[in-house]
């Protein structure tokens, strides 16, 4: 290995590791707080589940006629740990070979995936907070309940906490790994032509 | 001077720091008993939101049941049922739990409980369990700590008023019972003033099984047919040992106000139950038939379940020499109260006017060196001289019950001078008094009967209130009191009323339990047979005269909540399932017209009520205990045709 590799290579390889993290820690975590639940009622999504107190948020979430969520009805559930392993198997395969093209072409596909990402979690969000029973027993003119993307929310009686959790956070490493990596290399080959 | 006892009744109920900075000048008028009075309600004041120290268990006499309370702001937190039925949750009403209280006498609604044990692990409580004894009609209930719910009861055969009950053994390897009351043994048709020929008493030892907690009649003592009144067991040195208070040594059968008060000395039962167990390896007990029943809540089936038992061990008394030995005690002892160390053995002599203290080593001494005074029905008794180690003189009137602070010091409560007594064992003096209002029981300090008593409070049990609280009628409160003695002094600082009358208590660290507690029921662990786990398997059956209903509850609805079918004569069995897994959110469940108690069903529990309509109509059922926004809506119907109608059995909610 070429000392001028070196480092595109480690980022890669951690590029490639660190998502692999996500089948055993939450992507996502969203926690609600209420004066009735002081200790608060948390949600955990993960690239291929939901966990946390749903039969609770559900039960709660009839009052204002939001649809119940359901893992097994959630197509990115089934899809996602199928982009991360792709991913993660292509960074590593990048930390093997690592030319420019395919890392650039990793660094775009990256993005525009965990972009797309966070656009179907809030459109899915929005789905969920505006798309309600028109029997419902509490309706309120004009409220939705959509959960915020990232940050925290007053709804009604509860205030809803969102924020990455570990495997989040580890994806958005990775990426940075990855364009680091990518940087390395496109300058190192800058300096030293093939 | 009024805007003074006004700013008083703050201190009261703030009790903070604006006493210190402006309550100066009317400290003298709020001081009582020469403690300040803001002072002791900043000691006994938890603010909102904050836990209290202690949790302190304290029976209700002739409630049945034993009441939770905080320590030290003595706020009410639970009454747990345990010999009578309680309406407010169906304990007893529900088909689950009726089979708590079958005995060989039937169903029993109500008994009195007198005294509360903690389990206890190496001589100190563990926040496991909590043992009772049902006075009148014998048995003994173990209470889980996680549920605060009554999972066992075992009644006692052979014996007639289950009083001295039930004081466990430093590692909870026996829980023991006696007899209050002699009666002939086995029971029958005998004249009563053939009391000495015929009436005998029983020493019990119910052996706890030390994972699960299930108590199981190891054997039984026959001894002489007085009346048994408390027990303790040794610990430390005295391990292997307990001990029983006996008074009607006389064997008086009428007027025992006078006739069981002649002896100067009645006795206490020294039982070496070490050497009990030998006597019954050696083949030297007897299996007697008896009758008796033993009942065990599962927490997973929700459901309690009675077996009838039939024989019992018994191990007459002169059949083991060596295993008792009785200990004259002046007069009437009510308390045999060990201390801390294991070595001092303290009668409530409740006629006497000393306390008398035994030595467990000089008691050693005493059978070694064949120190004996007499004997009764085989039993040597010892001479009073050869065991006492000491007498504490002039204490008081009515010494009853003592407990310790593990500091060296013992403290007794006087039933006719209405007050406690501090005194240091060793030297026998009184160290200190104060007064209680009125008639003090027992009293109770926090681990006070175990190896390692919490030596912060003293908790005093009154019979009497009068001119303490606002008048009731001619009932009034009964009450606890709670002394600081922490220091010299001991102090009173403040008084609640109690459910009941306040027998007897136990108390331990609230950080012993908090944390074990359960919050909810799995329902993936609920195994009742009727359980239904989710709204679809909701449903209703008929099977001849009976009507099952498999009902579930959320918020904020019933399935199926609309019933067709149900005819007069029919039984009709609501099966109603919890589907909450959330702490804090039980469903009621009541319907119009029934006979029955209504149910209170945990999240994830499964409880019956039984129904026998008896008019045709539609009767509303509904949930009980408010549990949303929507509670008011949680209801439902249930259609009642003549009996041989042709309406089908039909339901569902929200069709």
């Amino acid at each position: 290995m070429s000392r001028t590799t070196f480092g595109p290579r480690a980022c890669f390889v951690l590029a490639g590791v660190l998502p692999l993290v996500n089948f055993f820690v939450p992507l996502w975590g969203i926690r609600l707080y209420a004066p009735q639940y002081p200790e608060g009622i948390s949600m955990y999504i993960w690239t291929h589940r939901i966990t946390g107190q749903l039969d609770l948020v559900n039960g709660l979430n009839h009052y204002i006629g939001m649809k119940p969520i359901d893992p097994a009805g959630i197509p990115e559930l089934r899809w996602m740990p199928l982009a991360v392993v792709a991913l993660s198997a292509w960074a590593l395969m990048i930390a093997l070979v690592p030319t420019r093209a395919l890392a650039l072409l990793w660094v775009v596909v990256y993005s525009l995936l965990g972009l797309l990402g966070l656009v179907d979690f809030y459109l899915w969000e929005y789905d969920y907070g505006h798309n309600l029973d028109p029997t419902a027993p509490i309706k309120i003119p004009g409220m939705s309940y959509q959960p915020p993307l990232i940050g925290s929310k007053e709804l009604l009686n509860f205030t809803a906490v969102s924020f990455p959790h570990v495997g989040g956070v580890a994806l958005m490493l990775a990426g940075a790994l990855g364009i680091c990596g990518l940087c390395v290399l496109w300058r190192s080959r800058e300096a030293k032509p093939l | 001077m009024k805007s003074c006892s006004v700013r008083a009744h703050w201190f009261l109920a703030l009790g903070l720091v604006l006493v210190v900075l402006s309550g100066v000048s009317c400290k003298r008028q709020v001081s009582t008993q020469g403690f300040m009075a803001e002072d002791a309600a900043q000691k006994v004041y938890v603010a909102p939101g904050k836990y209290d120290e202690f949790y302190a268990f304290l029976s209700g006499g002739f409630s049945g049941q034993v009441a939770v309370y905080g320590l030290p702001s003595g706020r009410l937190l639970r009454v747990v049922p345990v010999f009578a039925v309680n309406p407010e949750n169906g304990y007893g009403f529900s088909e689950e739990t009726k089979p708590l209280l079958m005995t060989s006498h039937g169903f029993i609604p109500w008994d009195d409980y007198h005294h509360p044990e903690l389990s206890q692990t190496n001589g100190v409580p563990d926040g496991r369990w909590l043992f009772g004894n049902s006075n009148n009609t014998p048995r003994i209930a173990r209470t889980d700590l996680t549920t605060f719910q009554t999972v066992e009861i075992l009644e006692i055969p052979n014996s007639g008023g289950n009083h001295a009950s039930p004081f466990v053994t430093p590692d909870t390897r026996y829980v023991v019972s006696a007899t209050r009351f002699s009666v002939p043994v086995p029971q029958r048709d005998v004249p009563i003033p053939s009391y000495k020929e015929n009436f005998k008493g029983t020493l019990n030892f119910v052996s706890v099984d030390p994972d699960s907690g299930r108590m199981s009649l190891a054997f039984q003592i026959l001894v002489p047919g007085f009346d048994y009144d408390l027990a303790h067991c040794g610990k430390g040195p005295s391990y292997g040992w307990c001990f029983f208070t006996s008074y009607n040594t006389e064997q008086a059968h009428t007027l025992l106000e006078i006739r069981a008060s002649q002896n100067d000395k009645d006795f206490i039962a020294a039982v070496n139950w070490r050497r009990a167990e030998e006597c019954l390896k050696e083949g030297k007990g007897q299996k007697w038939p008896a009758e008796y029943y033993h009942n065990i809540y599962d927490d997973e089936r929700h459901l309690a379940v009675s077996e009838v038992l039939r024989e019992v061990t018994v191990l007459e008394a002169g059949a083991c020499p060596g295993a008792i030995y009785y200990l004259p005690t002046p007069k009437s002892p009510h308390g045999v109260d060990v201390d801390p160390t294991g070595e001092y053995i303290v009668g409530g002599g409740k006629l006497a006017t000393v306390i008398p203290v035994h030595s467990f080593s000089k008691m050693q001494k005493a059978i070694a060196e064949k120190k004996f005074a007499g004997e009764v029905q085989g039993i040597p008794v010892l001479a009073y001289e050869a065991t006492v180690a000491g007498e504490v003189e002039k204490p008081c009137l009515g010494p009853l019950h003592t407990e310790f602070d593990g500091q060296g010091f013992a403290y007794t409560s006087c039933f006719v001078s209405s007050e406690v007594v501090k005194w240091q064992l060793g030297t026998w003096q009184v160290v200190d008094r104060v007064p209680t209002y009125y008639s003090i029981g027992h009293l109770m300090i926090p681990g006070g009967d175990s190896q390692k008593p919490w030596g912060k409070y003293l908790l005093a049990m009154n019979k009497i209130t009068k001119d303490r609280y606002l008048p009731t009628g001619p009932e009034l409160a009964q009450s606890a009191q709670l002394y600081d003695i922490s220091g010299k002094k001991m102090k009173l600082l403040s008084d609640f009323p109690t459910v009941g009358e306040p027998h007897y208590a136990q108390a331990l660290p609230a950080d012993l339990l908090k944390n074990k507690v359960a919050k909810i029921y799995p329902l993936e662990k609920n195994h009742h047979p009727e359980a239904v786990k989710s709204e679809k398997e909701a449903r209703v059956e008929r099977r001849g005269n009976e009507v099952h209903v498999y009902l579930t509850a959320i918020r904020s609805h019933f399935t199926p909540d609309n019933i067709e079918g149900v005819q007069v004569g029919d039984t009709v069995f609501f099966h109603v399932t919890n589907l909450e897994q959330d702490w804090d959110i039980p469903h009621g469940f009541a319907v119009f017209g029934s006979e029955n108690a209504e149910l209170l069903v945990m999240p994830g529990e499964t409880k019956t009520l039984k129904w026998v309509p008896k008019k045709v109509g539609v009767y509303p059922f509904y949930c009980t205990d408010f549990c949303s926004a929507l509670h008011q809506e949680m209801q439902g119907y249930v259609r009642v045709s003549e009996a041989g109608a042709n309406v089908p059995i039909s339901y569902g909610t929200g069709k």
